[in-house]
């Protein structure tokens, strides 16, 4: 065995073990440790993604000494190294993009037990994105959850403890419901481990036994990823959650927690149950709709709003929608497309969140929209970014949003039943995007008049002043064009990645 | 009445004092007690009536329910619909279970080869009496390694929520101070029963986490029954005795150290599993207390990270702080 293929396990251990040590140092020591776990993790997980690559198999690593139905096992190809070193790039971005707003906001004892939030929910994500086996990623949900609940209410005011508590009684339903269903699943296959399930449901599927159990176990376990991640009727928890918590948390909650749900929920339609199965369930169909009803609500909410960063936590439960859309479509394209734009809207939203925060700055911290006039003029780089984010959103050519909206719009050709209502989603989506967030953007490069800055107290902020923000900010924006500009390697690689994953 | 005896004779028997003692009107200790009932605690009409409109007001304004359709009309509806939801949740899954294999079925799908090899060589290949031990302590490690986080995390977010900052200023201080006062204070029952409970108590925990391979228990019970004597412990006898061995402090080593300890044992038998290394680890007889490689040590962290994860969640919802 090549030392490259031990690095998945050792990043799990490394940051599951950053959290603890987090725990005994200082908010500084604990910061700089986080930075440097982060990049550590990145690294190895580039190296492994190149490892894979260069094989062109996937790997099994067992964990322990004994094989995996007795054992634990994680299992890593292309996709899940392609995800690990992505979901870093974004951490890394978002932890350093939200600095300065982390140490205004929180107090200062409290400083380390961010880093350890940060560490324990980025060995969760790396755990559900390896893992092969149902139950170790129901231990890491577990994780996950509480973690995005510290990361909400670190920053101690009223309305992130109600956004707490609604994100909790929410998030605990959800992972109620997929808990039962794997309880159902063990019960009727006898195993835990993904590939054994997927043997044993096979042949259920073949005998026609245990037909309605099993379609019940699918349901429980979509229906709760689904209220994890957002999809639209469980959505209320997000804007509060995504509002009111401290910069790096909402660009982290909004870019990583729920794609890694999202992630899973691929995993148990392709590697636990199958997809042919998933696609005879009927399922997916329910999927489809809530998508699409997500895809509207959200955007139609997010035109309501009148607090910027409200605005953009809505826009997430449209984009969400699109992501479960994809899922509804029940082809493999459909598939790509969906993790497609699982990346892109990682990248975008979290740009969004950091440039948001760049203009609201320049605009005496007030999130009103009508105090961000002018605001792309005090600090120009946010406001360049929160442009760039925009039109990614929207779908303009060059951005990444484009790209995953030509892949839904090519995916839905292939299914002939939904293509219409696809289509008009589209549209409709499009158009809504483009009101809310070129609203946005021509407000902001509306120029102020000059009584009313001195008035309000507004500052300019140049590209120094917040040399961490504005670096994040590049990255993003850098990212961005890198995905809109060259796809076909990603697209290539989330395409060989899937074929690996069934 | 009829009685066999007179009456000035019979109120000088045991049975009539135990009858008295029993009524609460004689306490052989105290001489006559007297018992009245509890005053009912008196309310304010004024006071109540007032915070109910506070209430009121307060979620009319925050959302502004006289001219918002779209919450009122959604309170109505959630009434309905959340009743109607639970009953077709209720009534799904009862349909569902009622399909699912019978209970204790031998040829249930979940009496498979995974049960039988944890039976059948669990006590060879791990070394421990206790198979359930053997199983989630070395067959499925990395589930455990999760789950010991899993409250490690916890307590972090209950720190979050609840700890107080003494740099804060006057305010923290004073409430710390205050609760030092108000604390119960030698509660004779109380402090005689801690006496002579909290120290078997602690001694089984750390008996039922020491045996966890080799009988019913663990790491996971073992703290428990550890933290509820801390807990109890501190209750009789008050912050200050507790604070000469069990400060944050303390917490915070023993957690890292614990669960480091864990991570490095895990991460190596993980390792040369992986690569096919033999492990060093001798798995000792089976029954010894010296056996079973690394699940003694892991049952003892894991023991640790319980029985704190308990204690700090006791001080913190009662004091927030150390």
């Amino acid at each position: 065995m090549a030392f490259v293929q031990n690095f998945p396990f050792i990043s799990i251990l490394l940051s599951l073990f950053a959290g603890p040590v987090s725990s005994a140092l200082s908010g500084k020591w604990a910061k700089r440790l986080n930075l440097f776990v982060i990049t550590v993790i990145g690294m190895m997980s580039g190296a492994v993604l190149i490892f894979v690559l260069g094989t062109g198999q996937e790997y099994v690593y067992r964990m322990g000494h004994f094989p995996a139905p007795w054992g634990n096992e994680i299992r890593v190809g292309i996709l899940e190294a392609a995800m690990a070193l992505f979901f870093c790039i974004i951490m890394f971005l978002c932890v350093i993009g939200g600095a300065l707003e982390r140490e205004l906001e929180i107090e200062e004892s409290k400083q380390n037990l961010y880093y350890i939030m940060v560490n324990l929910l980025l060995c969760s994500l790396l755990a559900l994105i390896y893992t092969n086996d149902l139950f170790t990623a129901y231990v890491f949900v577990e994780i996950n959850t509480i973690s995005a609940c510290g990361l909400i209410m670190i920053r101690q005011t009223g309305r992130t403890f109600e956004a707490a508590v609604r994100y909790m009684i929410m998030s605990l339903l959800g992972s109620g419901l997929l808990l039962l269903g794997i309880c159902f699943l063990y019960s009727l296959t006898g195993h835990l481990l993904m590939s054994n399930i997927r043997e044993q449901a096979a042949l259920l599927q073949a005998t026609g036994e245990y037909h309605i159990p099993l379609l019940v176990a699918i349901c429980l376990m979509s229906v709760g990823i689904a209220i994890k991640s957002a999809l639209y009727p469980f959505h209320t928890w997000l804007p509060d959650a995504y509002g009111y918590s401290t910069l790096s948390s909402a660009a982290i909650l909004s870019s990583l927690v729920s794609k890694g749900y999202i992630f899973l929920l691929a995993k148990i339609f392709y590697r636990v149950i199958g997809f042919d199965i998933i696609r005879e369930s009927k399922v997916i169909n329910v999927l489809f709709v809530f998508g699409v009803a997500g895809m509207i609500m959200g955007s139609l909410n997010a035109i309501k709003e009148n607090d910027i960063n409200r605005m953009i936590a809505y826009s997430s439960v449209a984009q969400i929608g699109y992501i479960y859309m994809g899922f509804g479509l029940g082809t493999t394209s459909g598939i790509i497309a969906s993790i497609y734009h699982i990346v892109s809207h990682a990248a975008t939203k979290s740009l969004l969140f950091v440039a948001a925060s760049g203009i609201t700055d320049a605009s005496s911290k007030s999130k009103n929209f009508f105090d961000l006039t002018g605001a792309g003029y005090r600090n120009k780089l946010a406001g360049v970014a929160f442009t760039v984010g925009s039109l990614s959103m929207v779908g303009f050519p060059m951005f990444s949003g484009f790209i995953s909206k030509l892949l839904f719009a090519q995916a839905a050709m292939e299914n002939r039943h939904k293509i219409m209502i696809t289509m008009i989603a589209l549209a409709i989506s499009v158009i809504l995007n483009a009101v809310y967030f070129m609203k946005t953007v021509i407000r902001i490069y509306t120029p102020e008049k000059k009584t009313v800055v001195i008035d309000k107290g507004f500052e300019e902020i140049s590209f120094w002043e917040q040399p961490a923000k504005s670096a994040a900010l590049v990255c993003f924006i850098a990212l961005n064009v890198f995905l809109g500009l060259f796809s076909e390697p990603v697209i290539g690689l989330i395409e060989r990645g899937l074929a690996m994953f069934a | 009445m009829s009685r066999k005896i007179p009456k000035k004779e019979y109120e000088k028997t045991l049975s009539f004092r135990l009858k008295q003692w029993f009524e609460g009107t004689k306490d052989p200790f105290l001489n006559t007690v007297e018992m009245k009932p509890q005053k009912e605690a008196e309310r304010d009409e004024d006071i109540d009536w007032k915070r109910k409109k506070e209430k009121r007001q307060r979620i009319e304004r925050i959302y502004d329910l006289a001219h918002n359709w779209e919450i009122r009309s959604f309170q109505g509806f959630y009434k309905v619909f959340s009743g109607v939801f639970c009953l077709f949740l209720v009534a799904m899954l009862l349909i569902a279970v009622s399909y699912l294999p019978s209970y204790g079925h031998p040829e249930n799908p979940a009496n498979n080869e995974v049960a039988k090899r944890y039976i059948e060589n669990g006590l060879e290949e791990t070394g421990a009496v206790n198979i359930v031990t053997g199983m989630i302590l070395d067959y499925r490690a990395f589930d455990t390694l999760g789950e010991s986080h899993v409250l490690f995390i916890a307590t972090c977010t209950v720190l979050i929520l609840l700890r107080k900052d003494k740099t804060k200023g006057e305010g923290g201080r004073d409430i710390e101070e205050s609760d030092r006062v108000y604390e119960p204070k030698n509660d004779v029952i109380l402090q005689t029963a801690a006496r002579v409970l909290v120290p078997p108590i602690m001694i089984f925990g750390i008996y039922v986490i020491l045996c966890g391979h080799l009988g019913p228990g663990g790491g996971f019970s073992g703290g428990a029954i550890i933290g509820a004597g801390l807990i109890l412990y501190l209750n009789a006898f008050g912050f200050r005795k507790t604070e000469r061995f069990f400060t944050g402090k303390t917490y915070k080593i023993l957690s890292v150290s614990a669960l480091g300890c864990y991570c490095l044992a895990k991460s190596y038998s993980f390792y040369t599993g992986a690569n096919h290394i033999e492990s060093v680890i001798p798995l000792g007889t089976p029954g010894a207390i010296l056996s079973s490689g690394l699940i003694l040590v892991l049952n003892i962290c894991v023991g640790i990270v319980v029985a704190g994860t308990m204690y700090t969640f006791y001080v913190m919802f009662r004091k927030g702080g150390y």
